[in-house]
């Protein structure tokens, strides 16, 4: 299978890779999928407490190079967004941008919820309540 | 100049040794006949062409020519061996035993043979991908009729006890077939010596054509016979019809010839090029090699980099190298390697593998390259991984919950 040229882009030249201190009341970290599954992926977001902006976000990842790829632009997304805004980025969306193929859109669902555990990561530390998310497309 | 890209996926498939191909041309245009004509010289010829690819197919394991049942490939070989011996066999008894980490053309005929009344036992390998003798021994019955063991396997190259194989199964009665296809040609194979009653195996992994291979089939101590899958002319001594493939032919018997003459001096050059991949591989941090490395073909390394995904880590280098990964991350049930996990690894390391195959034009500048576009790739992987961090941070990670998806 071949794979796209903004998948070997963000694979070969990822986006954002990297930790914040996931120990702060600013960072909100998401870590999912499995080892077990061949994907574990782990986003981390640094929200502005004055703006609500997200002024920054990190990965890594455990997959391959679709996975790699969905949560490298991920985080490009997420920079510069308010949370609310970043609650409506939809995997779909990172499919069609990357043209992922059907067999890899398990990726882009994964990089959404690591989008979705990273805000109400964010937002338990700060008190609020955990978002209710719908199941996304699969 | 090293010439991109680079084939290191001999386990697969092998390319077409030159000295085949010459063999092979005259066979199409000129020499076309159909070596089933009696009566006329273009089917003599053609005929005549087959004898001589079978004698020199037979030598190379160590039987007698009219031993040797022509087929499409070893899948067919496989199914006519097993699916043959079931029902020429079905009175004396319904039981097979194999073992989990067979091929597939061997297990799903024992599946299907299952639904058709088959009992059949399915044999677990020990950690280092040899099945166990005593094991084996306890599964026999009085109604085992065949004992389907590979000789060397595809994934992780173990070479399986085949001579100790054979002696229990003819000890109980039973017969024993050996999928033989990634041995064969490699390794000396003898199926006097080795016991083997049944053999698969095929031209193409051994330098020779696609699309033609063939099934051993002993005709003394025992004599074997096996049930025709496909009906038709009577070819092959009523065991398989069809016009034989008659290029196919000379260019696997051609291939024989030269895997039984450069067999010694390939696999010292090989075996040496392989070792040389594993140890610099080796080098790096919790890097495994899979299987039993004292009882394994010449030409073949698994290695499991952990920490990393094998098909992300072969997206590095795959423009330039060719090989296989145990990922299986973009089949639908997103399971990996089967073979792997009946070694008894886990899910993380089997999702982790490659598996290097060498081959006959392999250099050592070719490999030069690969230990290094792997090693890199391995290194800039573990910096984007999330598990590898943990690990290094000692956080146990078989301790995290992980949400399954």
């Amino acid at each position: 299978m071949a794979y796209s040229d903004k998948v070997i882009d963000h694979y070969s030249n990822p986006k954002n890779v990297g930790t914040l201190d996931k120990g702060s009341k600013s960072v909100g970290t998401g870590l999912v999928g499995a080892p077990e599954c061949g994907d574990v992926m782990r986003l981390q977001i640094q929200v502005d407490e004055a703006t609500g902006l997200i002024t920054d976000a990190k990965f890594k990842t455990f997959g391959c190079g679709s996975a790699i790829a969905s949560s490298s632009l991920a985080t490009e997304w997420l920079k510069g967004k308010t949370i609310d805004e970043a609650v409506k980025i939809d995997n779909m969306d990172l499919v069609e941008e990357l043209n992922l193929p059907p067999v890899k859109i398990h990726c882009s669902v994964l990089a959404e919820d690591a989008i979705k555990a990273a805000i109400n990561d964010f937002r338990v530390k700060n008190g609020l309540a955990e978002l209710v998310f719908e199941q996304s497309h699969v | 100049m090293l010439k991109l890209p680079i084939y290191l996926d001999h386990n697969a498939t092998t390319p077409m040794d030159p000295r085949v191909l010459e063999a092979m041309l005259p066979y199409f245009v000129e020499n076309f006949g159909n070596a089933a004509s009696r009566n006329h010289s273009f089917g003599w010829q053609a005929e005549e062409a087959v004898d001589y690819a079978r004698e020199q197919i037979a030598q190379l394991i160590g039987a007698d020519p009219k031993e040797i049942i022509f087929t499409s490939g070893a899948t067919e070989g496989n199914n006519l061996g097993i699916k043959g011996v079931y029902e020429m066999y079905a009175s004396k008894g319904n039981h097979i035993i194999t073992c989990t980490t067979e091929h597939k053309a061997v297990l799903d005929t024992c599946k299907h043979l299952e639904k058709l009344g088959a009992e059949v036992t399915y044999l677990e390998v020990q950690p280092d991908g040899l099945i166990d003798l005593k094991q084996l021994e306890a599964a026999m019955k009085p109604t085992t009729i065949l004992v389907a063991i590979m000789y060397a396997n595809n994934e992780i190259g173990v070479i399986q006890p085949v001579k100790e194989i054979g002696a229990i199964a003819k000890k109980h009665g039973a017969l024993f077939f050996s999928d033989a296809v990634q041995a064969v040609g490699k390794i000396p194979v003898d199926v006097i010596a080795d016991g083997i009653d049944i053999m698969s195996f095929t031209a193409h992994k051994m330098y020779g054509p696609k699309g033609v291979g063939a099934l051993y089939v002993r005709r003394k101590n025992p004599r074997v016979k096996v049930t025709a899958q496909i009906d038709g002319g009577g070819h092959e001594r009523g065991m398989r019809s069809g016009t034989l493939n008659v290029p196919g032919i000379v260019g696997f018997g051609k291939a024989a010839e030269i895997a039984r003459l450069d067999m010694a001096s390939d696999t010292e050059r090989i075996s040496k090029l392989r070792d040389k991949l594993e140890n610099a591989l080796k080098v790096i941090d919790e890097t495994y090699v899979n299987g039993n490395p004292a009882h394994r073909l010449p030409h073949v390394s698994n290695i499991s980099f952990k920490y990393v995904e094998g098909e992300g880590l072969m997206m590095g280098f795959n423009k330039d190298i060719a090989l296989s990964s145990g990922s299986a991350c973009t089949s639908a049930s997103l399971e990996p390697s089967y073979v792997l996990k009946a070694l008894g690894l886990g899910d993380d390391l089997a999702h982790s593998s490659l598996r290097f195959g060498l081959g006959r034009y392999t250099t050592e500048e070719q490999i030069d390259f690969t230990i290094k576009a792997v090693t890199d790739t391995v290194l800039k992987l573990r910096e984007m991984s999330p598990l590898w961090e943990m690990f290094k941070e000692g956080i146990d990670i078989d301790a995290i919950q992980w949400a399954h998806h």
